[in-house]
């Protein structure tokens, strides 16, 4: 299956990265190595569980806004990701 | 915009079900309306694959939602309703407003059932269908060490489906036992699942299957790297870099309890023509008891059309299901003292030591009460403890505040 994937540039925490055109924000975070996405309330580190908008544990901070679930929000070119907030 | 929209029938929900119970609705002259809050309709099953084109069946029913006259809203979610006045509160990215409806027909699916095991909380340990759900979304396994876990037809599936987007399966992990796994094999032909299964059967030549078995604890600093399973007396260890762990459906009876339905056994309750003990309210599809894309599909033309079209023929298959993959007794004990059940508060099991409901739970220790609303400690307590979660308080999650506050005011 080696297609040629479309990359763009958003910025993870401060740097530049390129992630898969139409990629979920967990899927291209988890590409790119990123498993942390936020801290539980007792502050261990979790990341997507159940992909599909339920859990709540993707939740980053995209563009500005707190609390987006990764796992419903789709990448676009210059966006900005926060994780570990 | 419109404050209050109003059709003959509303579905809830837009997976096979929804779609089915739609159409029905529709092709017999009815003013439809079908919700659903993903973009795209399809449901669990068929939820849109960036590699691979959708089956002849989806293909099918899909084509047929097009031609059908609908309105469908997409990107919507219920978040409140009120059975007496027949009026549901939903809401969308910009704004929410109120849908009417002489005829509602419930489909809101299920999603997939998690229990607890030591390190379950460690990132990389998964769902099955939220990992594949993540492969669908853009995430490449080509080369991930992966261990499938739990119980269920879905881990085949989701087996299969990682294999082929290159991930290196390490071990499919059964809780079932042997004898069952047989009898639901030879069984299942008979509702012409078989060729499926063997399908899936050798796609997964060369895989370790172990049956009767499962994950003791996943282990790892920051995130999974290796998980002990039990395979019969003995205790092995395979490294990897993600668990797929699933065992099961549960159903989201949020909506239909909301709307007074009554619910048995953890199901909405129906009788002839999938009718719910609320008048003019149907179910369809796995809330009323899991069974898969056909059955799902049957009552749904059943709800939508308002006949009796023999929908109850897959009651035995929901049976079959449920016996042979229904959770062992062993699995209660799975998760130590110290391990999390509710993710959301990180309640540890011993924390609840005692107790003995939900609402005890909630008041002294929050169990249930965080961002997901108990979506995943409640299932898995349902098991552990015996506790069921029936008391569903509007809105359901996530609504914006305003939304309650104001319904049929649209937001900026
Ligand atoms: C991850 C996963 C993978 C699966 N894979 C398979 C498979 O490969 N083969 C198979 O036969 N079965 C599979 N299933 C089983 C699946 O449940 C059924 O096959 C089928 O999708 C059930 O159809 P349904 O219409 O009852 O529910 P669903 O397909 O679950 O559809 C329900 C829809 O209602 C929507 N909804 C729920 N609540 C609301 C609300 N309040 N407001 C708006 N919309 C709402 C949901 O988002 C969803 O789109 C899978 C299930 C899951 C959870
Ligand atoms: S992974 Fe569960 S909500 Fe995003």
């Amino acid at each position: 299956m080696l297609r040629a994937i479309e990359r763009i540039p958003i910025t993870v925490n401060g740097e530049p990265r390129m992630v898969p055109r139409g990629a979920s924000v967990a899927a291209a975070l988890l590409g790119l190595g990123i498993t942390e996405f936020r801290r539980s309330v007792t502050g261990e580190p979790r990341a997507p569980l159940c992909g599909m908008g339920i859990c709540m544990e993707c939740r980053v901070t995209v563009d500005g806004a707190l609390h987006t679930l990764a796992c419903q929000t789709e990448v676009c070119e210059g966006m900005t990701v926060r994780t570990d907030e | 915009m419109n404050e209050r929209q109003e059709f003959d029938v509303v579905v809830a929900g837009a997976g096979p079900a929804g779609i089915a119970a739609a159409c029905a609705a529709a092709e017999s002259g009815a003013a439809v309306g079908l919700i659903d809050d993903n973009s795209e309709p399809g449901g669990q099953v068929w939820r849109r694959d960036r590699s691979h084109a959708p089956s002849q069946l989806a293909r099918f029913w899909l084509n047929r939602l097009e031609r059908a006259s609908i309105h469908r809203f997409s990107q919507t979610r219920i978040v409140a309703a009120t059975a007496r006045s027949r009026v549901l509160v939903v809401e969308q990215p910009r704004g929410s407003f109120e849908v009417s409806y002489r005829k509602l027909v419930l489909a809101t699916g299920a999603r997939e059932r998690f229990l607890p095991f030591p390190g379950w909380t460690l990132p990389g340990v998964v769902g099955a269908g939220g990992l594949q759900a993540l492969v669908k979304s853009g995430l490449d396994v080509q080369g991930a060490r992966i261990v499938v876990a739990g119980t269920g037809p879905l881990l085949l599936a989701a087996a299969s489906h990682l294999r082929l987007a290159g991930a290196r399966i390490q071990a499919i992990v059964e809780q079932a036992p042997l004898p069952s796994l047989t009898r639901f094999a030879l069984q299942s032909a008979r509702y012409g699942k078989a060729a499926q299964a063997l399908g899936l059967g050798l796609d997964l030549i060369g895989v370790p299957l172990h049956v009767s078995s499962w994950i003791e604890a996943a282990e790892g600093a920051r995130r999974v790297s290796a998980v002990r399973v039990r395979v019969l007396k003995k205790v092995k260890t395979y490294p990897c870099d993600y668990v797929a762990t699933s065992f099961g459906l549960a159903p989201n009876i949020e909506l239909p309890v909301l709307a007074g339905c009554e619910i048995e056994d953890g199901f909405v309750a129906v009788t002839g023509g999938q009718r719910t003990s609320v008048k003019d309210v149907y179910a369809a599809g796995e809330i009323t008891g899991i069974g898969g894309v056909d059955s799902a599909l049957a009552e749904g033309q059943e709800a939508g059309s308002g006949n009796a079209l023999g929908a109850d023929r897959w009651l035995p298959f929901k049976r079959l299901l449920h016996d042979t993959f229904n959770p062992r007794d062993e699995l209660r004990s799975l998760a130590a003292p110290e391990t999390i059940v509710c993710r959301c508060e990180d309640v540890r099991r011993s924390a609840l030591d005692g107790m003995t409901c939900w609402r005890e739970a909630k008041l002294q220790t929050r169990c249930g009460m965080g961002t997901c609303q108990g979506r995943v400690c409640g299932a898995a307590l349902q098991f552990l403890n015996g506790w069921r979660n029936e008391s569903v308080r509007p809105p359901l999650l996530p609504a914006r505040v305003e939304t309650l506050a104001n319904p049929g005011r649209r937001s900026r």
